[in-house]
């Protein structure tokens, strides 16, 4: 008996449930097959407001659909259909359950048409019928979406999403929406105050721009509690935009450094103007390109690995191209310094138009490794891996060039033959190997920049050619024949650069640090960390 | 002393058959042109006129850089930008008489200013509709830029490899300034469509054949300006400051000043030369400030022989009549060409092919010389001649590598 009671309970239960659901469906039947009637936008506003008031899943399909164009109504009986497909024909789907509900000519539909204002009314509804989703990052969305366009009629709504909410970061979210709602809604002080602490906490310029809006028409406490909350978010906002800028300035440095740090071994050790510099990058781009294509093809499981295997690849080939460039030409160019520029010149030319020949004129694209991609926030702060990965690349290359000149038999000869030639040639060291090799380390190193400037910049013959003013820049701004004022000359170089851009813009940044390099050198001709002693006069 | 006597007696004779030849070509292209039927054989046809107009500017600028690179050694990365200041000046002169001629018909706002929705005349464009303030202001830009980099960078000792960079970083920074739509220069696309030159269409043939005329007694003039600088008391100083700066200075003369002068006459010079280039191409744009370009003024000179004068016009003629007929014939092979002469110039041309070229004459009448009278072979004048050349060939010490002054 009890058996039978339950199994009945559970028969009820059923059928309720379809019943009741049945009746959803009937009541959201009754409201879509409106549309066939609306022929204003206002009308369909009150359509979609009566959907979103349903709180139905299905009412979201429906209301996507309306955004997209691709809600019509059949012309023979009135029916709303769903539209997909394109041409003469499309397939009509049912809006309520998403399946195929026959085929229609296109010329006997009429498709219910929506304005911007009515694409935003949509998006606000939307946010609060997904207010119920099961998926979180949903909820939080819409969370987002009600907060960008504060409603005091989605308060309540709110109210029961946050109740509900579990998890903390959505709940969060969901409670500043509410904040956002309760600041132009008519509810009392003491809730407008909380709500003012809740946007000063967010602190972000969205909430700011709605602290101001309030702050204008507010009196009493409540203008005072928001001037608080704004000069708080101003603070805020002030230091992430400084800590901004310097993140920018130290990625824009790396860039520098390892364009200039070839550079400073050429010019700054050995005093060659080398003006195919650039087109040393340009060989270690295409090379990465080239070792990218390979692996492409012949092993694609190992395509994440692909930059380390172009990293030596494109050290050997711009040093040999180094190594012949100085063999071939500098050697006899020596004491010379504004031929050999010239000279170099002419081998980035025909680098350069070699590479066209080779490659085309048009960009490459070198692919991002999946760890080089993406990126990760700290507070305001976006970071992306390929950004702080070449940060790191760089000051690793430096801290291994450091060493390889302060502390190896080599880089000692090295200097040794800097510092005073002759004496360094009656020690046994032979001279013209030295600068061979220093000059080709030098363009080798060019080439690993080329690695990972492929990675955030356009592989094109004239990559080289947008690094080499620059480069020169650094070094000379940085003090020749020193390898530390390398490092800070790119880094200040970058940072002014970035806290420039804000005030003046791009391009203007760019000339104004020019200048003050010009009257820099004026000042300083040698640079921040200038040679002393008598090397500086040899 | 009889050599230098006979070597200046030369140079002298050289420059005024220079300076007479280009007289003529002013006369004459100008008439074969206008005066002769196409089908006569003597006749110049347009195109030639103006593209031969466009070298003679070229050679202008070339002239003007050897003045300072040449016999100052200064050598300059950014004369490029002299030369478009200059074009500049003469294309808003150009642009205000345009008129209301412009597509939207503006009687006073050039064209990219209405597209721009500029409302009124930017003040730096006041009184451009006048020719005189033009024409003084291609002269006056260009000389006061030159003078205020110069002074600054003479004055505090910049001088070698770090001039010509921080010259070059100059026109980088004003390329990039003049691409920027605010500065009221027209842009990306510059200043163009001219209808209008003192009254006279500047398409039409009498037009393009007075510029001609125009360029080519420019260059007679720059011809006979350098000439006197370099044989004057001054030129000697130039040359002095090119060889041993130091010891000038020690001499008691001020090289700032020497080098300042010469900078400043130069960049005027590269001035008139972009003035007199911009109606004869009929555009001028940003790129015109371009680092490459004004590095391949730098081979125009070398090509043709530095610290001489003819040798820059040569240069600039024959290195731009080769780039025209490769970038139509073989446009692939024109930058391995241009690549390559740079190389092979500086390696095996230093002096350039005048420079070469009187050597190859000095050392022949030496043979000759000493065939007929061997007791006046070792003449001083000839000894120091080649002294001279072996000097510029390793203007400082050693052939070893310096650590950047």
């Amino acid at each position: 008996m009890k058996l039978l009671l339950l199994s009945l309970h559970v028969v009820f239960a059923v059928l309720f449930g379809t019943v009741a659901s049945r009746g959803d469906d009937a009541n959201l039947n009754a409201i879509v097959s409106k549309f066939a009637k609306a022929r204003n936008f206002p009308a369909i506003e009150a359509i979609v407001r009566e959907l979103a008031e349903t709180a139905d899943p299905d009412a979201e399909r429906i209301l996507l659909a309306l955004v997209d164009g691709k809600l019509s109504v059949r012309k023979s009986d009135d029916r709303a259909f769903i539209v997909a497909g394109d041409g003469g024909t499309v397939q009509l789907l049912d809006p309520l359950s998403g399946k195929t509900a026959g085929e229609a000519a296109k010329a006997d539909l009429a498709k219910v048409k929506v304005n911007n204002s009515l694409r935003r009314v949509i998006r606000d509804v939307m946010g609060s019928l997904t207010l119920g989703s099961d998926d979180p990052t949903i909820r939080a969305a819409a969370a987002d979406t009600m907060f960008k366009s504060p409603d005091p009629a989605s308060i309540e709504a709110l109210n029961q999403a946050i109740e509900r909410e579990t998890v903390p970061s959505v709940k969060a979210r969901l409670e500043q929406a509410r904040a956002s709602a309760a600041l132009v809604s008519e509810l009392p002080a003491k809730k407008k105050l909380e709500a003012i602490a809740i946007l000063g906490a967010r602190g972000d310029r969205e909430a700011l721009a709605l602290l101001t809006a309030f702050e204008a028409s507010a009196d009493g406490a409540l203008k005072d509690a928001a001037l608080r909350a704004i000069r708080g978010i101003g603070s805020k906002l002030a230091f992430s935009n400084a800590a901004q800028n310097v993140w920018y300035g130290i990625s824009l440095g790396s860039v520098l450094l390892l364009a200039a740090i070839g550079l400073a071994i050429t010019f700054g050790v050995m005093g060659v103007i080398n003006m195919a510099h650039g087109e040393m990058v340009m060989v270690g781009a295409y090379s990465t390109f080239v070792v990218q294509n390979l692996v492409r093809t012949a092993a694609p499981h190992l395509f994440d690995w692909s930059l380390a295997i172009a990293l030596p690849l494109a050290f050997l080939v711009a040093a040999t191209i180094g190594l012949a460039i100085e063999r071939g030409i500098i050697r006899f160019l020596y004491g010379r310094p504004l031929e050999t520029l010239l000279a170099t010149w002419g081998v980035s030319l025909i680098l350069q138009q070699a590479v066209r020949t080779i490659f085309g004129p048009s960009n490459r694209e070198v692919g991002n490794p999946s760890w080089m991609s993406g990126g990760f926030q700290v507070g305001q702060l976006a970071i992306t891996w390929n950004r702080l990965w070449i940060v790191i690349f760089a000051l690793c290359v430096f801290a291994i060039l450091l060493y390889l000149i302060k502390h190896t038999p080599w880089g000692l000869r090295m200097r040794a033959v800097t510092q005073n030639r002759r004496m360094a040639s009656s020690m046994g060291i032979k001279t013209p190997w030295v600068d061979a090799l220093t000059f080709a380390l030098g363009s080798g190193i060019a080439g690993i920049a080329g690695v990972a400037l492929s990675q955030i910049d356009n592989v094109s013959p004239n990559l080289g050619q947008g690094y080499i003013i620059d480069s020169f820049m650094v070094v000379v701004f940085g003090g020749v024949g020193n390898l530390w004022g390398t490092l800070v000359g790119a880094f200040s170089l970058g940072i002014i650069n970035k806290f420039l851009e804000p005030y003046a813009g791009a391009v203007l940044g760019k000339i104004i640090v020019l200048v003050l390099i010009i009257l820099f050198i004026q000042k300083r001709p040698r640079g921040l960390f200038a040679l002393k002693g008598r090397a500086v006069e040899a | 002393m009889i050599a230098r006597r006979l070597f200046a007696s030369g140079v002298n004779s050289r420059i005024a058959a220079t300076i007479a030849l280009l007289l003529a070509l002013a006369i004459t292209v100008p008439f074969l042109n206008l005066a002769l039927s196409p089908e006569s054989p003597l006749h110049v046809p347009s195109y030639m006129v103006a593209l031969v107009g466009k070298y003679l500017c070229f050679a202008l600028l070339a002239l003007s850089l050897d003045l300072v690179w040449g016999y100052c050694g200064i050598l300059s990365l950014g004369h490029g930008a002299f030369f478009a200041l200059g074009g500049y000046a003469m294309g808003m002169y150009l642009m205000r008489q345009i008129g209301a001629r412009g597509v939207y018909g503006n009687p006073d706002l050039p064209d990219f200013m209405v597209f721009l929705n500029w409302k009124e005349l930017p003040w730096y464009w006041y009184g451009f509709d006048q020719f005189w303030l033009a024409a003084f202001m291609v002269v006056a830009v260009p000389g006061l830029l030159a003078f205020v980099f110069g002074w600054f960078a003479f004055r505090s000792r910049v001088t070698g490899v770090y001039l010509s960079i921080i010259t070059q970083a100059m026109t980088y920074a004003l390329m990039l300034a003049f691409f920027r739509n605010d500065m009221g220069f027209g842009g990306n696309n510059g200043l163009t469509d001219f209808k209008d030159i003192m009254g006279f269409n500047v398409q039409a043939n009498t037009t393009r054949s007075a510029l001609f005329a125009a360029s080519a007694v420019a260059l007679a003039l720059g011809v006979f300006v350098v000439s006197k600088i370099v044989a004057s008391k001054y030129g000697k100083l130039l040359i002095a400051v090119r060889d041993a700066e130091s010891r000038t200075r020690f001499l008691g003369w001020r090289a700032e000043n020497v080098k300042l002068f010469a900078f400043t006459v130069s960049a005027v010079m590269a001035g008139i030369a972009g003035a007199l280039y911009v109606p004869q191409v009929g555009i001028i744009n940003p790129g015109e400030f371009g680092p490459a370009n004004s590095i391949e003024v730098v081979i125009w000179t070398a090509v043709g022989g530095r610290g001489t004068i003819i040798g820059p016009i040569v240069g600039a003629l024959l290195v731009n009549a080769g780039k025209s007929w490769f970038t139509s014939a073989l446009p692939d092979l024109w930058l391995f060409a241009l690549g390559g002469l740079f190389i092979a110039v500086t390696l095996f041309l230093p002096m350039g092919v005048v420079g070469a070229w009187d050597q190859w004459r000095a050392g022949r009448r030496a043979r000759l010389s000493a065939r007929h009278s061997p007791e006046e072979a070792g003449r001083p004048g000839l000894i120091a001649g080649r002294a001279e050349s072996e000097k510029s060939r390793q203007p400082i010490g050693s052939p070893e590598p310096q650590p950047a002054e």
